[in-house]
């Protein structure tokens, strides 16, 4: 099944340049275990060693933030659409 | 150097006094260097000591700026009891995202401080913001 990912600028050299790429899979693990194969990399930047979502970007399924869905657990269908953000934050402390 | 229309600078440092003594953050988008629109956005985290922007505004916003092939020229925030210098997290931060320029206000005192830099590689170069 086909899903869209949409790519931020800043993760676009594991993409070849690309905006938007195409993957597949049930869960957002799953999807992101596929991407990896073709864009070897990526994942790195998404996931942390220890398998949760990183703190830097955000990750929206159907421009919900995963965060409030299932996190790497969300559950996908064929024709959604993931879009991966750096998540902007700083600060004094 | 960082050049800013006075009206947008104004925006900034208006922003920055109203959300005090929360911390306040933006957006400045450009276009080869400079300055279109600003995006004054909510700080998730309405702390006195550090700012995270709302994730569903950022979409919308990030888009916005995206699909016009704008450029993400200026990160801003408020440092509400400390120096418009960049944080640790600041510089931790930098690394992840797609800005050209941190630009600082300190609310500190009753007088604004604004500071500009560049942070490349972890390294903070201060700049001069020229007002236009």
């Amino acid at each position: 099944m086909a899903i869209e990912v949409r790519i931020p600028t800043i993760l676009r050299t594991y993409t070849g340049g690309e905006k938007a790429v195409q993957g597949s899979g049930s869960t957002l693990t799953a999807l992101l275990d596929d991407l990896d194969t073709r864009h070897s990399g990526l994942r790195g930047r998404l996931v942390t060693e220890s398998g949760s979502l990183h703190r830097f970007v955000n990750v929206y399924v159907n421009d919900e933030d995963v965060r409030f869905l299932g996190g790497l657990d969300t559950q996908l269908s064929d024709g959604d659409s993931v879009t991966v953000l750096p998540a902007v934050a700083g600060g004094a402390r | 150097m960082l050049q800013l229309p006075r009206a947008m600078l104004d925006q900034v440092l208006a922003h920055a006094r109203r959300d005090h003594p929360d911390e306040c953050c933006g957006v400045i988008a450009g276009r080869d260097g400079v300055p279109t629109r600003l995006f004054a956005m909510t700080n998730a985290e309405r702390s006195p000591t550090g700012f995270v922007f709302d994730p569903a505004e950022w979409l919308r916003v990030y888009r916005e700026i995206d699909d016009a092939d704008e450029e993400f020229l200026v990160v801003y925030h408020s440092h509400t009891m400390t120096e418009a210098y960049p944080s640790r997290t600041d510089i931790t931060w930098s690394r992840e995202t797609e800005f050209g320029h941190w630009l600082l206000v300190s609310t500190r005192a009753a007088d604004d401080e604004v500071r500009s830099y560049v942070i490349s590689d972890g390294v903070v170069s201060e700049e001069e913001v020229r007002v236009t």
